[in-house]
């Protein structure tokens, strides 16, 4: 069945363009220790704010070089009263391809020294510039990405089972039950999201290493979702519970909770799949809209939100737009989302037309 | 008669609706290892005999039941206690909701009198160049994350100079006339404005052409045709008439998401309103005001949707139907 909708999910024009990028960005993501010139700690203090590094391949004679690039220079503008970099042309570095650099561990196991790319030891390599503290840019966007892309589906594996058997408990006792369990559930859909979101997180105790809190925030966007999902489920499951296979089930003296899992959730199986692509953006955002405020992903770590906290002030979104980039990966994982979950829903939900 | 004893009714379910709401924002705020009364203790400008009564007022010294019980008491009557700067809570709520208010409604209606044709036409041309151009625009409004859009909307304001970056009012407010004054608020508003309705927009343009699409595949529609109908007719006074149904109970959940989304969109931009305030208070630990904009922000969006029902019980008789007996 999953091969089934991957091929044709590959014939829609859309779906494919989407599936390819978030293929190359996962890609990425998951071989960023290599792909990285740098390190997510690494920190240069002397090169805060730095452009990103242009590389040449033309060099001063007009012939062809291998490409290079130069460093840059910190100088005080008394005009402007604000500092200014400029290329400092006096020595050349090369770049150099899966040479040795920083010392990390391949996906977390093999300890490696190589990079993708780097340049020499005196050379600095930003691709898209240094943030405040002279990291660069785009080696924190990798390892970044691997927080924001992966959040969402952990708190989607959290939230499903959760709705799910919610749902289905109270859909299939109905009565007294359901009446209490739904109006429960409509309670905690009454309390604007976001304003759940930011109480939540903000009453994390402070301390906590980066892995608890991950986790924590994993939590807590599941608690946001699971009330609506659940909602939809029991009307799913109130409309199948008196139809013959479950009275054979019952028949023959399956227990209700039985009934519930084994025969009446997998009904709701397509539901399920499309439900899932089409809210993993929406966690996507949740995060990156967390991190943003300060109250989500904390530094040193790096995810796409908390790099946009920089972009909040003035003077860095107008002399320094590189530290936007984290925005408008956002935007492409996104967009490339929901126009995967347009297309699951086409084929599995042939009925609505949405799109 | 049978309209209004409906609407007594789904009055009279939001009161328990909300005891529950408030049930768990109390517990989930008083769960947390955090002292409320931490920031008024330490602030010197507030005097002892407040923070005394603040104690006494919340009970603190007595299990939560009880807590709970003193805190709904005095939230009923009014009383919502002083914010960590000393200032009255209800005061201070008194001044930003209006404003969340103003910003919501202005979205509401410039979405839905842009989105609901752009939905009737995208249907009516279904699988046009037309209507793959607005899928792909609605595409990519939903995607742009909201603070995001506004920080680029910023850079817009402060490059161009067209637009003041932040604030609902001038400095100079005060001194206006009443002409100037509106045109000055307009000025401000414009750029929260764009950025939520950009993205309550796309959303209601997919609805209302699934809505309409659904419709339109039905029986009568078909008869209506087959009656010799011009098109018009058959769109405009038959189909649309319960593609639109489905709209008004979306009116209620897309109050729920603008409150929700207006939350970013205020930080970015300075404004002040209900979002930006609890954000502010959660981010100074302040109790009493996260407590009592959490419940204002749930009241809000009851009240949305008990509207949107009520509006829905006015236009499709189905329901006064179902729920009045004869009708």
């Amino acid at each position: 069945m999953i091969r089934d909708l991957f091929k044709q999910l590959m014939k829609d024009k859309f779906a494919k363009i989407a599936l390819i990028l978030l293929g190359i960005i996962y890609f990425m993501l998951l071989f960023a220790d290599f792909i990285a010139p740098y390190t997510k700690d690494f920190s240069d203090r002397s090169m805060a704010y730095v452009p990103p590094s242009q590389i040449f391949t033309i060099d001063e004679n007009g012939k062809f070089s291998r490409p290079y690039t130069y460093n840059y220079k910190r100088d005080f503008d008394m005009d402007e009263l604000r500092i200014v970099y400029s290329l400092d042309r006096s020595q050349k570095h090369y770049l150099k391809f899966f040479a040795k650099g920083e010392p990390y561990k391949f996906l977390g196991l093999i300890p490696m020294q190589r990079h993708l790319v780097t340049t020499d030891v005196d050379g600095r390599l930003f691709l898209l510039g240094t943030d405040i503290n002279g990291r660069d840019v785009f080696s924190r966007i990798l390892f970044g990405g691997r927080i924001s892309m992966t959040i969402g589906f952990l708190a989607l594996f959290v939230l499903f089972p959760i709705g799910l058997l919610y749902g289905g408990i109270a859909g299939y006792f109905g009565g007294k039950v359901d009446a209490v369990m739904m109006r429960f559930a409509e309670a905690v859909m009454s309390i604007p999201s976001f304003y759940l979101l930011i109480i939540l997180a903000s009453i994390l105790p402070a301390g906590m290493t980066s892995i608890q809190r991950f986790m924590l925030i994993v939590v807590i966007l599941a608690l946001i979702g699971w009330a609506g999902f659940a909602r939809v489920v029991r009307g799913m499951v109130l409309s199948v519970k008196n139809q013959e296979f479950v009275q054979a089930a019952r028949s023959i003296g399956a227990s209700r909770l039985r009934i519930i899992v084994k025969h009446i959730l997998p009904q709701t199986t397509s539901f399920v799949i499309v439900a899932m692509t089409l809210s993993v953006p929406s966690y996507i955002l949740s995060e990156s809209g967390l991190s943003f405020l300060g109250l989500g992903i904390q530094q040193p770590d790096a995810s796409w939100g908390n790099m946009l906290k920089e972009a909040q002030e003035y003077t860095n979104i107008i002399y320094r737009p590189w530290l936007l980039t984290p925005g408008f990966l956002i935007f492409i994982a996104v967009l490339s989302f929901n126009l995967i979950g347009d297309a699951v829903r086409d084929i599995l939900d042939p009925k609505s037309k949405v799109r | 008669m049978e309209i209004l004893k409906y609407i007594l009714k789904r009055i009279l379910q939001t009161i328990p609706l909300l005891i529950i709401v408030s049930l768990i924002s109390f517990f989930i705020i008083r769960l947390s290892p955090v002292d409320p009364l931490a920031e008024l203790r330490l602030n010197p400008s507030v005097s002892k005999e407040t923070l005394q009564r603040e104690t006494e007022r919340l009970g603190l010294d007595k299990p939560i039941i009880i807590q709970y019980g003193k805190w709904a008491k005095s939230f009923v009557k009014g009383d919502l206690g002083v914010t960590s700067n000393g200032e009255l809570v209800s005061a201070k709520l008194k001044e930003r909701i209006p404003n969340t208010l103003l910003l919501t409604v202005i979205v509401i209606f410039l979405s839905w009198s842009v989105g609901v044709p752009l939905g009737i036409l995208a249907a009516i041309n279904w699988k046009s160049p037309l209507d793959r151009l607005l899928t792909v625009l609605t595409s990519i409004g939903m995607a742009i994350p909201s603070f995001f859009f506004a920080v680029l909307l910023l850079i817009f304001a402060v490059k161009t100079g067209w637009f003041p970056v932040g604030g609902l009012t001038s400095s100079n407010f005060l001194e206006m006339s009443f002409g100037e004054k509106v045109f000055d608020i307009t000025r401000h508003l414009v750029l929260p404005v764009t950025v939520l309705f950009t993205l309550s927009l796309a959303g209601l343009q997919r609805q209302m052409r699934a809505n309409l699409l659904d419709v339109l595949d039905s029986d009568y529609v078909k008869f209506a045709r087959a009656k010799g109908l011009s098109e018009f007719k058959v769109i405009f006074k038959h189909a649309l008439r319960n593609a639109i149904n489905p709209m008004i109970t979306l009116l209620g959940f897309e109050f729920a998401g603008l409150l929700s989304g207006a939350a970013l969109t205020e930080y970015v931009f300075q404004y002040p309103g209900l979002g930006r305030l609890i954000l502010e208070a959660v981010l100074k630990s302040d109790i009493n005001l996260v407590m009592a904009s959490l419940m204002m922000g749930a009241i809000m969006l009851v009240l949305g949707n008990l509207i949107a029902d009520i509006l829905l019980i006015i236009t499709d008789p189905r329901i006064r139907q179902k729920n009045g007996g004869q009708a």
